[in-house]
């Protein structure tokens, strides 16, 4: 049985980590606001931008002069990840479920035989995939100093990851991010990025876009979209996980908060106890002294 | 008598709004767009915008930097990676 002394203790030291629970709760809600504005605000440029390229990309025949982005290498061989996850850990299962995303997918590719590389945004998915699959990441994005995902960041990673495809490094691009669906709910995606996936055919909008007058000709519109849209995606999906990620952590850290709470009960019931057992052992010792005189 | 114009960056929305004729500067050539034009999309060099809220009147001038504009049956959009002023 623990002393009073130590119990008391334990009791203190639970409370404080509930303050600080709760403190952190409180921040990421106040985050999660503005993330989830950022979030919103970001949604107009993505949906124009993914449109007019779906659009275009049903007008024009892909074939072998066609951009790089949308025809592909013509090969299907090796296959880069891109794996956007959080910076800092305490939300959950949040970058966990990210990274166990990424991992099946990779796991599927090299089941068909394929080559698999890592490009990693953001640093806790890497402890992980280092682990599982050694010297697979040839390339790393740092986002740790920033407070808010920018689209020059996203340009930047967009830059670098077009550049690799160009000199021929991989085939087929994947994004693995959280998809913000809701505070309790974000779901990991797996999507693809480059080449990008022709429209559905039949998904033609407006029968009029047929006299839409082009400057300079569609191909050359396009070849100029096309790396603004993997940027955009990138982009898009930074501020998806960063909304994400504070819902995941505000809910984790209420559930933190709701089971210290439960634990100070606990505690100070069985302290409560004690001292009630201690001071009738003191009162029965004090009567029994009483009596003997 | 207006035409509906929307200037949209990654980050935001910047602008939605009516305008009397904007004047975009499209790789092959500045064009000027009024209510009614024909559809039309262009990629963007950079350079300024010029927003005329009414006829004759001093144009407000934005300092874009790339992207495209596309005119559509429900006006003008102009989708740019930066916007300055």
């Amino acid at each position: 049985m623990a002393s009073l002394k130590a119990l008391k203790g334990r009791i203190n030291s639970v409370k404080s980590t509930q303050k600080i629970t709760k403190a952190m709760k409180m921040v990421a809600a106040a985050k999660l606001r503005r993330a989830q504005a950022n979030a919103e605000a970001g949604r107009p440029y993505a949906t124009r931008l993914s449109d007019v390229v779906s659009s275009l990309a049903s007008r024009i025949t892909v074939g072998p002069q066609s951009p790089k982005l949308i025809a592909g290498t013509g090969k299907d061989e090796t296959h880069l990840i891109i794996v956007a996850s959080g910076d800092r850990g305490l939300a959950g299962a949040f970058n966990t479920n990210i990274t166990k995303a990424a991992r099946a997918k990779a796991e599927e590719l090299i089941a068909e035989g394929k080559t698999v590389y890592f490009y990693l945004v953001g640093r806790k998915s890497k402890p992980v995939l280092r682990r599982v699959f050694p010297d697979t990441i040839i390339g790393e994005h740092d986002t740790s100093q920033e407070k808010n995902p920018s689209y020059d960041t996203a340009q930047v990673i967009a830059d670098d990851i077009i550049d690799r495809f160009n000199s021929g490094r991989f085939d087929v691009a994947h994004l693995a991010y959280a998809e913000f669906k809701s505070t309790l709910s974000q779901v990991p995606q797996v999507d693809q990025l480059i080449p990008v996936k022709p429209a559905d055919a039949g998904e033609e909008t407006e029968g009029a876009s047929a006299a839409v007058e082009y400057e300079p000709d569609e191909e050359a519109i396009l070849a100029d979209l096309l790396p603004k849209n993997v940027a955009i995606q990138i982009y898009r999906a930074m501020l998806e996980n960063q909304a994400g990620f504070y819902g995941s952590q505000m809910t984790a850290m209420d559930n933190a908060t709701r089971n210290a709470g439960d634990m100070i009960n606990r505690l100070s019931i069985q302290y409560n106890r004690q001292r009630q057992a201690a001071i009738t052992t003191e009162l029965v010792e004090i009567i029994s002294g009483a009596e003997a005189l | 008598m207006a035409l509906h114009f929307e200037l949209v960056t990654p980050e935001r929305l910047e602008r939605s709004g009516e305008a009397h004729m904007v004047v975009v500067p499209g790789v092959e050539g500045d064009f000027g767009v009024m209510e009614g034009h024909a559809p039309f999309m262009t990629t963007l060099k950079n350079g300024q915008l010029e927003i005329h809220t009414s006829a004759g009147g001093e144009p407000e001038r934005v300092t874009v930097s790339g992207g495209f504009a596309e005119v559509g049956a429900n006006g003008l959009t102009v989708l740019t990676e930066k916007v300055e002023g």
